[in-house]
């Protein structure tokens, strides 16, 4: 695709999003009451949909060795609870992640290009996702370099997702917009259209280093354009929202989101993701509580 | 539910088990599908007598008549209530003069905004009791009972109270007096909030009330009638009576009362005039409506697409500013069209009292016989159907969320007010042409505009001929906004300062 085309698709897909409309339309979705049976299919969708992340300058082979037990057994003698999708980390810790997770059915997932700021050149980025891809990364958490796209350097966004998505080779890709850079939702629904023209699989809303991170409007505005870009291209794509989902009732809320904007075909770990740590044990708390009736002690839940 | 009308060729290219996992790519299709299971309003903490006197000079007062009350979504029948005659309406009137003339006029103006506020208070305590019975009663989804009908109908008697004691700075410089009783019958549609819109006015502008509820819905009224009596307030400064058009007329025809307050059809609204034609009687109509909801190439449109569902669907449509013409712009029309049918395919239509309902109950079988009749008279005139696949509960009325495309400014369907969850969808190519067409009716109630350039927003309202315009929302509604009609849709403002104004002689 040459730069005059990627621009005018753009242009195709109507990008003024209101704020207010938006907000509404998430809290009115957001407001849906799930009990019961449903609750608990919810929850143990959104188990199989996390993304366990450890993003820190103190992360250490232990603790995501641990964190990768975590995440193939959340809840120890519970066949009924699945395991999560992906564990992300720092590249790093690809390699301790990938042989503690071997076999599991669980996916390594790495941040690369200069995670979280994106701030490098463009040749140490593509050689930093050739390299977790080699030490096993199965998805590729990259970051756009929203300094480019605020200065209105769209064909720079477009350009570098495209690279970054040659360089992933096998690996699947996920585009951080970092959504609370961007500010706007007319920002946020470009942005997520220009890396879905540039070839990502999934986009994603932040790297969790920035506030506000993953919102339901800002997720909202995304599946949205996730749905018209499938209505124009056919292409499927998946979204990640990230960084501050912490209950339950906020993940279901996703939850309903996705089903009521894109549908039951989204509802699935190859599509839908939601990047967190502390959700997972409020998950299992609330699954527990379904079973049993009553809340459990968080002493009562693994923390890895 | 999926938004691409094409068969979907292309297939999932992500797998999550890229290392050879139990689960693969084609569990997208065998996969369960995530239900909403039932999740019903509780009805256990409210209470519903078996049968309603009318509520004259403060105390509970037998009638010769009862009449059955219905909940539409089940057609079976909740309570009882009095049909007021001509001798109860007198006596509701006179109760109003002795109670105007004795303890009310000579209230002051800051006692009378305690016991409005006091009101409030205790209706905000019964919220959700008041929420499920306007739901019981009417059919409208809980969910807009608990989020608007109860909210706002508080917010318009805590409004009202505060302007109580400020009249004279409401109005500087002007001498006024209250009109003394007035009378006031309402729709169906919001029952309680239409009583608040009209009662918190008139009390606090110093007036006493004979209020009716609309026949099929006057359950609110007389909890709201429970809540004046525990609010102390003095007896027959507010008297609320319930039955048919005989008992509105003998309220419009009773000579001592001196303003009317009616919201309704068009049609009773000129009986109204006629009526009181020749007399020095005050009026403010609210009636039908036919509002345009205009949607430009700029506009964003999936907001808009909200706009248009939350502008017809709303209450299905019960609602005389409902946007139930669409104006689309040529060039964005099938994209609208497109989106709009993918988004009726997620709206829940069913039990009113669930709380994830988006579409309930049509208030009474007349008004599904009305729908049904002009729904047929769009077919028959050449207009294309569209309502989603959905299943409607076999008993209680019912009616699919529908538009219509290929309309024409002269289809039956395109100019008379359905008052259901009827959409009419037509083209329009510049702003002058929205124009004209927006205009080209004989109602002027309310309008909506949807576009992302502020100047297109003023130089439209400042030609659009309805009393309220809302840009880029639909349906918003505020206590301090003044609410009314231009031409056959009435005159007259409720809310704001302009509709304390209506309460006042100067």
């Amino acid at each position: 695709m040459n730069i005059n085309s990627a621009i005018n698709s753009l242009e195709s897909f109507h990008l003024a999003v209101d704020e207010t409309g938006a907000k509404e339309r998430a809290a009115s979705i957001a407001g849906r009451s799930i009990k019961k049976e449903s609750k608990v299919h919810a929850i143990k969708l959104a188990v199989s949909m996390i993304d366990l992340t450890t993003l820190e300058g103190k992360d250490s082979e232990g603790k995501v060795y641990a964190l990768c037990q975590k995440a193939i057994r959340p809840m120890d003698g519970s066949e009924e609870i699945p395991h999560v999708a992906a564990v992300c980390v720092y590249p790093n810790m690809v390699k301790i992640a990938k042989s503690a997770l071997a076999g599991s059915g669980v996916n390594v997932a790495s941040v690369a290009t200069a995670f979280p700021s994106g701030q490098s050149p463009m040749k140490l980025k593509i050689d930093e996702v050739k390299r977790v891809v080699q030490m096993g990364a199965d998805e590729v958490d990259m970051v756009i370099s929203r300094g480019e796209f605020l200065e209105g350097n769209y064909q720079y966004t477009y350009d570098e997702v495209k690279a970054i998505k040659e360089a992933c080779g096998e690996a699947h890709l996920k585009v951080i917009l970092e959504t609370g850079e961007l500010e706007t939702y007319d920002n946020v629904r470009k942005a997520s259209i220009i890396s879905m023209l540039a070839g990502a699989d999934f986009i994603k809303t932040s790297t969790g280093k920035v506030q506000p991170a993953a919102t339901l409007p800002v997720t909202l505005v995304m599946l949205e354009a996730i749905r018209d870009f499938y209505n124009e291209t056919g292409k499927i794509i998946g979204m990640k929202p990230a960084g501050g989902i912490k209950t339950t009732k906020d993940a279901i809320a996703y939850l309903c989101l996705v089903k009521e904007t894109l549908g039951e075909m989204w509802l699935t770990p190859d599509l839908f993701r939601m990047g967190a740590s502390s959700l997972l044990n409020d998950l299992l708390m609330q699954y527990r509580k379904e079973q049993t009736g009553v809340y459990q002690s968080a002493d009562y839940f693994t923390n890895d | 539910m999926t938004f691409r009308e094409k068969s979907a060729t292309a297939s999932v290219r992500i797998s999550a088990n890229g290392n050879g996992g139990s689960k693969s790519s084609s569990s997208v299709s065998k996969k369960p599908v995530w239900e909403y299971t039932p999740s019903p309003e509780a009805k256990d903490h409210i209470e519903v007598k078996p049968r309603y006197d009318l509520f004259i000079n403060g105390k509970w007062q037998k009638a010769k008549k009862y009449f059955a009350t219905v909940n539409p979504a089940t057609e079976e029948k909740i309570a009882e209530v009095a049909s007021a005659s001509k001798d109860d309406v007198n006596r509701a009137v006179l109760s109003a003069e002795r109670a105007y003339n004795k303890v009310w006029s000579k209230t002051p103006p800051k006692e009378r905004a305690k016991y409005i506020f006091r009101i409030a208070r205790i209706m905000q305590e019964k919220a959700r009791e008041f929420a499920v019975i306007e739901t019981m009663d009417g059919g409208k989804p809980i969910k807009e009972s608990k989020s608007v009908d109860v909210p706002l109908a508080l917010a318009h008697f805590f409004y009202y109270a505060g302007w109580a004691d400020k009249l004279k700075y409401a109005f500087p410089n002007q001498l006024f007096e209250p009109v003394g009783v007035v009378g006031q019958i309402i729709p169906w549609n919001f029952p309680l909030l239409m009583a608040a819109w009209k009662i918190a006015p008139a009390l606090a502008c110093g007036n006493t009330v004979v209020i009716k509820s609309a026949e099929t819905t006057p359950l609110t009224l007389y909890k709201l009638a429970e809540v004046i009596q525990e609010a102390g307030l003095p007896d027959g400064v507010v008297n609320i009576i319930s039955g048919a058009g005989d008992t509105g007329a003998a309220i419009v025809n009773h000579p001592k009362v001196k303003k009317i307050a009616f919201t309704g059809s068009t049609e009773v609204g000129k009986l109204i005039m006629r009526s009181i034609a020749g007399t020095d009687k005050k009026v403010t109509l609210e009636l039908g409506g036919k509002a345009a909801n205009i949607i430009f190439e700029d506009a964003p449109i999936d907001q808009a697409i909200e706009g248009i569902v939350n502008g017809i669907y709303f209450n299905q449509g019960h609602v005389c500013c409902a946007g139930s013409r669409l104006f689309v712009q040529e060039s964005v029309k099938n994209l609208v069209i497109k989106k709009l049918k993918h988004r009726l395919k997620s709206l829940r239509v069913g039990n009113p009292m669930d709380k994830n309902t988006d579409v309930g109950a049509i208030n009474s079988r007349m008004q599904l016989d009305k729908i049904t009749e002009l729904v047929r008279s769009g077919i028959e005139e050449g207009c294309s159907i569209y309502q989603p696949e959905c299943k409607l509960p076999e008993s209680g009325y019912f009616f699919k969320p529908t538009f219509f495309t290929n309309v024409a400014q002269s289809n039956r369907i395109a100019q008379e007010e359905i008052f259901g969850p009827v959409l009419s969808v037509l083209t329009f190519r510049t702003p002058k042409e929205a124009i004209e067409k927006a205009n080209n009716t004989q109602y002027g109630l309310s309008a909506g505009i949807w576009t992302d350039k502020g100047s297109k927003i003023f130089k439209m309202v400042s030609q659009l001929k309805a009393g309220v315009v809302w840009s880029n929302t639909y349906n918003k509604f505020n206590p301090a906004s003044p609410f009314g009609g231009y031409k056959e849709s009435g005159f007259g403002r409720e809310g704001g300062l302009q509709g304390l104004k209506e309460y006042l002689i100067f």
